[in-house]
C-alpha cells in the first residue's frame, strides 16, 4: 500500500535514480560553531531530507539524495552559510518521470 | 575549446530553451544548446499541463508523434479542511474536440521528444554538460560561456538564459537577483501507478480524456499553496507546493505535507493501492510580474522560469516559458537578418514583442495577486476552507433546526472567525488584484 502514515523520506528516494559524484558533494556547508537560523530551517525544508544536525550541534549536509531543486541555495546562500552548485553535467538526480 | 563560434548558445533545454533552440535553428542559425542533464528532461519537474496552442506555434502537428497522455475533459477545484471537500467541476464533452486544447504529460518523457525536433531541426545539442560561467569581454558584452567539460570558451554573438527558476548564471553575473523565499514556492510530488481502468473507473473517463484536480485548504496549513492530483494514461501525478518563506516560518515539512494530502479522506481512495515510482522536488516562480528582472543586455536574453515568467493563479508555466523563448528566438533572427549586433538596443526588441503578448498582458493582470495571497495565507488557506466546510455541513445537515437559524449561525460563525471588515477586506482585496 502507498499510503502508509509518514513513509520516511530517506525510503522515498529509493524510488529516484541517481548518478553519485563520489567524493565530490555539489553543497557544501561552512563550518560553524553554532548553526544559523538559516541553516537549521534546512533540517525541516529540504524535501530530500539532506541535512541533519550532528552531536555536535552542527548541521551537516549529506547530498546523495539531492534532487537539486534549489531551496537550500534560496534560503541559506546569501548568508554564506553553504556553498552551492549544481553537479558536474551528467551527475546527480535523474528523473524518468520529472 | 570549441573553436568554432555559434550564431547563438541556448543554455537549458526545459521547455524555454527547446523553443528558442528549435526557432532559431529551423530558420537556419547556427545554434548550440547545452544541458546539465543526461538528457533533455531528466532535471525537470512538471504537474503537468501541456497547453496546445503555445506548442503548436512551434511544432505544427505535435499531436502525431508528442508523449501525450490525456486531454483534458474536466477540471476540478477542490478547497479542503482535514475531512471534507467543498468542490466545483467543470466538465464539458466540447473538449472531445479534433485539436483538444490541454494534455497531461510526463514531462521528463515530452521533453525527450522536444529536444529531438532540435535535433532534427540541425541544432547541436550537448547534454551533461553544466554551464558554469558567462564569458564576457572588456566592455562587460556576454561573448560565450564556460562549462565544466572544457576549458576555455565557446564563443556565441549571443546567449539566451533559459535556465530555469534557480537560474544560476544570471544571478552569479549580477544579471538578475537570487530569487527571493517568499517569491519561490518549492512543490514536491509522487508518480502514483495503477492499471489504466482503474484510473479510469475512478475519474470516470474513458478512452483517453483526462481529469486535473487542484486543491487548496487546510492541508497547507495555513501556508500560501496548492496541491495537485493529474490523470495520466496509467499514472496519477500528485503533488504539493508552498512557498519557501511559509516552510521557512512555520517549520513543515515538504513530504509531511505531502503525506497529510495523500491521507486525505477525499484524495486516498483515488490513489489506493497504486505503486509510487518517482519523488520529485522542483521550485516554481512565484513572484508575478513585480519579479520579472532586465530581460536583456549586451549579447544576451534571458527567457522562460528563469525570467519569472510564470502565472500562479492559472497554474501556467511551460506555456509561457514556450512563447518567451519562441518570441527571443524572433526577435534575434530578425536582428542579424538586418546584420546588427546583439546590444541591449537591439534586442530591447524582445522585450518590446512580449510586452505585446499574452505572456506579459497576464502577469500584469495579476500583479498583486502574489503579495495579497502572501500577506493574507492564513485567512485564505486555513480560516475560509474550513467556515466553508462548516457553512456546507450546516446547509445539509437535516436535524429539525429551522433554515433560518441555520443561515444566523453559519454567518455568525464567518463573522466570529474573521469580522465583517475583515471578511469585506479580504474580498476587496481580491476583487482589486483579479481585475
Ligand atoms: C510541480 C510543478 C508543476 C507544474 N505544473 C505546470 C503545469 O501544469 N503547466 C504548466 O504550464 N507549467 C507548470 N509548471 C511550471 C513549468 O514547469 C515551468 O514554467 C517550465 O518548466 C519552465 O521552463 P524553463 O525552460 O524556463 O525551465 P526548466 O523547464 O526548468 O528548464 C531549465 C533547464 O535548464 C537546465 N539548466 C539549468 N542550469 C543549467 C546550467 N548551468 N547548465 C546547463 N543546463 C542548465 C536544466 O537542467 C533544465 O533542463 C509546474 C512546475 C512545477 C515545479
Ligand atoms: S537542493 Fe533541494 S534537495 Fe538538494 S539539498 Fe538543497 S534543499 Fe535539499
Amino acid at each position: 500500500m502507498s499510503i502508509e502514515p509518514s513513509m520516511r523520506v530517506e525510503d522515498k528516494l529509493f524510488y529516484n535514480r541517481y548518478l553519485v559524484d563520489t567524493g565530490r558533494p555539489h553543497i557544501k556547508v561552512r563550518p560553524h560553531a553554532k548553526p544559523s537560523p538559516q541553516l537549521l530551517s534546512m533540517l525541516k525544508a529540504c524535501p530530500a531530507r539532506c541535512y541533519e544536525l550532528n552531536e555536535g550541534g552542527q548541521v551537516e549536509a549529506t547530498v546523495d539524495g539531492c534532487m537539486e531543486c534549489g531551496t537550500c541555495r534560496i534560503i541559506c546562500e546569501e548568508s554564506g552559510d553553504i556553498e552551492w552548485s549544481y553537479p558536474r553535467g551528467g551527475y546527480g538526480v535523474l528523473f524518468k518521470f520529472g | 575549446m570549441i573553436e568554432e563560434k555559434f550564431d547563438a548558445i541556448v543554455v537549458g533545454a526545459g521547455m524555454a530553451g527547446n523553443a528558442a533552440a528549435l526557432s532559431m535553428a529551423q530558420r537556419g542559425m547556427n545554434v548550440l544548446q547545452l544541458e546539465r542533464g543526461e538528457y533533455s528532461g531528466s532535471k525537470n519537474v512538471q504537474g503537468a499541463i501541456l497547453y496546445a496552442d503555445m506548442l503548436e506555434k512551434l511544432v505544427p502537428d505535435f499531436r502525431d508523434d508528442a508523449p501525450l497522455e490525456r486531454h483534458l475533459v474536466e477540471q476540478r477545484f477542490w478547497m479542503l479542511d482535514d475531512r471534507s471537500h467543498t468542490g466545483l467541476h467543470y466538465r464539458s464533452d466540447d473538449f472531445n474536440e479534433d485539436k483538444p486544447n490541454r494534455y497531461t504529460i510526463i514531462r521528463a518523457q515530452f521533453d525527450k521528444w522536444f529536444s529531438q525536433k532540435v535535433r532534427e531541426a540541425g541544432a547541436t545539442v550537448l547534454c551533461e554538460t553544466t554551464v558554469t560561467e558567462l564569458a564576457r569581454d572588456a566592455n562587460g558584452k556576454v561573448i560565450g560561456v564556460r562549462t565544466d567539460r572544457r576549458d576555455g570558451e565557446i564563443r556565441a554573438d549571443v546567449v539566451v538564459l533559459a535556465e530555469g527558476v534557480n537560474g544560476m548564471l544570471g544571478t552569479r553575473a549580477g544579471l538578475r537577483e537570487r530569487p527571493r523565499p517568499e517569491k519561490v514556492a518549492l512543490a514536491v510530488k509522487e508518480m502514483h501507478f495503477l492499471p489504466r481502468e482503474t484510473i479510469e473507473a475512478r475519474f470516470n473517463l474513458k478512452g483517453d480524456e483526462g481529469v486535473v484536480i487542484e486543491a487548496v485548504g487546510t492541508i497547507s496549513r495555513g501556508m500560501t499553496g496548492m496541491g495537485f492530483i493529474y490523470a495520466n494514461k496509467e499514472c496519477i501525478s500528485l503533488g504539493i507546493g508552498c512557498l519557501v518563506a511559509d516552510f521557512q516560518r512555520t517549520g513543515e515539512t515538504p513530504y509531511g505535507l505531502l503525506d497529510r494530502f495523500k491521507r486525505h479522506p477525499s484524495v486516498t481512495p483515488l490513489i489506493e493501492g497504486s505503486e509510487v515510482k518517482e519523488y520529485s522536488a522542483h521550485l516554481i516562480p512565484e513572484g508575478g510580474f513585480k519579479a520579472i528582472p532586465q530581460l536583456y543586455g549586451n549579447g544576451w536574453v534571458v527567457v522562460g522560469d528563469a525570467a519569472q515568467l510564470n502565472n500562479t493563479i492559472h497554474r501556467e508555466g511551460s506555456n509561457l516559458a514556450m512563447t518567451s523563448g519562441r518570441i527571443a528566438a524572433e526577435a534575434i533572427l530578425q536582428i542579424k537578418s538586418r546584420s546588427q549586433p546583439m546590444t541591449p538596443q537591439n534586442l530591447v526588441l524582445y522585450k518590446k514583442k512580449l510586452d505585446e503578448s499574452f505572456v506579459i498582458k497576464d502577469l500584469r493582470k495579476y500583479k498583486d495577486m502574489p503579495a495579497l495571497m502572501h500577506t493574507r495565507s492564513q485567512n485564505f488557506f486555513l480560516t475560509y476552507p474550513q467556515l466553508v466546510s462548516k457553512a456546507m455541513q450546516n446547509f445539509l445537515r437535516v436535524d429539525g433546526t429551522p433554515k433560518i437559524e441555520k443561515e444566523k449561525l453559519t454567518l455568525k460563525s464567518f463573522t466570529r472567525v474573521r469580522s465583517r471588515s475583515g471578511l469585506f477586506g479580504d474580498a476587496f482585496g481580491l476583487m482589486r488584484a483579479w481585475r
